[in-house]
């Protein structure tokens, strides 16, 4: 068999599963859609004690609107985000971005809170949730929490979660009148980690001044990347090939921290992340000043 | 000791009872304990798509799923495509037509992807067909014949 022996525990409800990992803390592993958890098991990369599988907690599987807001249950399928029409309508770059993760059938099982919680500094999900200021629930047994996501990633593979909790649910502003959006990345072929990705916001004022703006980078890094000061450029300007080419230096050149890796040298990754912010920059504002509601 | 469950598990419309290991892979399930060797394994880490079944009705890799994962649901798996050589299912038929494979290694988890893919998308262009079978790697034919085959296959479904 591919895996190393673990002990199987499938509970029934949110309940129960956080019981159980009070009880195993460490030794355990949450399973949710297992699309990267079960291939390092087969590599034997990561040999859980004990594995605590969510895929019965229909109750963390939804979409939903309350008050301004769009909340998503943690075991929600990426296929569900990918063709729901409130994500289209209330989150256009969640739903631009997910057909980039991975292939259709690993998007059947994969889920929101599985890739968040995993914290692949190349996956898109973490980049988004840093992008559209997400608001991330966590429970234990006895209390809840809300994390901001700007404070839940805490650098490769790991976040401020701790061993006694769950991710339950992902709170999601609306997007705001005159704000445009645009996800690029590139991969070596559809589907494949990306060598570079950007998720790129922008929200302009009467004028058509940028009031806002926020540029979040993929597999530039031990997390996902805010370029905040790159952000910060754009701010009270008029977007013009100008300053976009300096925004695009200056978060491609000195924000980003690639690694590089065998398709690409950190410098060819620099590179990309030069080119798609222009991109990127150029089609969000076209959307901002389309989307005037 | 290791741990042994007992599973019921429909698959192909048939219903097996069996105890299994925890560790146990859905496509290890399928080839070993049943038998049914029409889901080939290739990578088993979820990138060559040679494994794609479909969970209750949907198209998942099994070497990703363990087989203690599918108790209570419904898989199928290539076998239940057609109930004998002459009588293959439009899918199939449009592939051997079309000459959409050669050695066909990869051909059973293509068609299982494709299965829910044409149901959903009775029309599709060749850009979405790419982007559908994107999670299949085919060495042999350089997808071209296996294009023309899924719009062949489209036209016989309608």
């Amino acid at each position: 068999m591919k895996p190393a022996s673990f002990e199987y525990h499938v509970p029934d409800s949110l309940e129960q599963a956080l019981e159980l990992v009070r009880e195993y803390g460490d030794d355990a592993k949450l399973l949710a859609g297992g699309q990267s958890l079960v291939p390092a098991m087969n590599f034997r990369i990561t040999q859980p004690n004990v594995l605590i599988d969510l895929n019965r907690l229909g109750e963390l599987g939804y979409i939903r609107e309350v008050d301004a807001t769009l909340r998503i249950g943690a075991m929600t399928r990426e296929r569900h985000l990918e063709i729901d029409p409130l994500i289209s309508k209330q989150t256009p770059l969640l739903a631009e971005a997910v057909p980039f993760i991975a292939h259709p059938q690993i998007r059947n099982r994969g889920t929101i809170g599985g890739s968040i919680v995993n914290a692949d500094p190349a996956a898109e999900l973490p980049v988004l949730m840093l992008a559209l200021n997400a608001r991330l629930k966590a429970r234990n047994v006895s209390s809840e929490r809300w994390i901001d996501a700007q404070d839940f990633f805490a650098g490769m593979f790991t976040t401020t979660l701790a061993s006694d909790e769950i991710l339950v649910e992902i709170e999601l502003q609306h997007i705001r009148p005159r704000t445009g959006w645009s996800f690029m990345e590139v991969a070596p072929r559809a589907g494949d980690y990306a060598l570079m990705g950007v998720a790129v916001l922008v929200t302009l004022d009467e004028q058509n001044k940028c009031r806002q703006a926020k540029l979040v980078y993929l597999n530039a890094g031990d997390g996902p990347v805010d370029a905040k000061e790159a952000a910060k450029l754009l701010e009270g300007e008029t977007l013009n090939e100008k300053l976009i080419e300096s925004v695009a230096a200056l978060a491609s050149g000195q924000e980003i921290n690639p690694f590089g890796n065998m398709h690409a040298s950190p410098e060819f990754q620099r590179h990309l992340a030069n080119v798609l912010t222009k991109k990127a920059l150029k089609q969000a504002k076209k959307r901002a000043e389309e989307n005037l509601q | 000791m290791s741990q042994s469950l007992s599973v019921t598990i429909t698959v192909n419309e048939k219903i097996y009872k069996r105890e299994v290991e925890p560790r146990l892979l859905l496509s290890d399930f399928l080839r070993h304990d049943l038998g049914l060797t029409g889901t080939h394994v290739g990578c088993e880490h979820g990138v060559c798509g040679a494994c794609t079944i479909l969970f209750d009705g949907e198209s998942m890799r099994s070497c990703l799923i363990f087989a203690v994962q599918a108790d209570g649901h419904a898989i199928t798996t290539v076998e239940g495509l057609a109930k004998d050589k002459d009588d293959l299912h439009p899918i199939q038929q449009a592939f051997w037509e079309a000459h959409g494979l050669q050695c066909g290694y990869c051909t059973p988890g293509i068609l299982m992807t494709l299965v829910p893919f044409l149901k959903q998308n009775p029309n599709p262009t060749e850009d979405e067909i790419r982007h559908a079978i994107s999670g299949n790697l085919c060495r042999c034919t350089g997808y071209q014949h296996i294009v023309d085959a899924v719009l062949l296959a489209a036209e016989k479904m309608k």
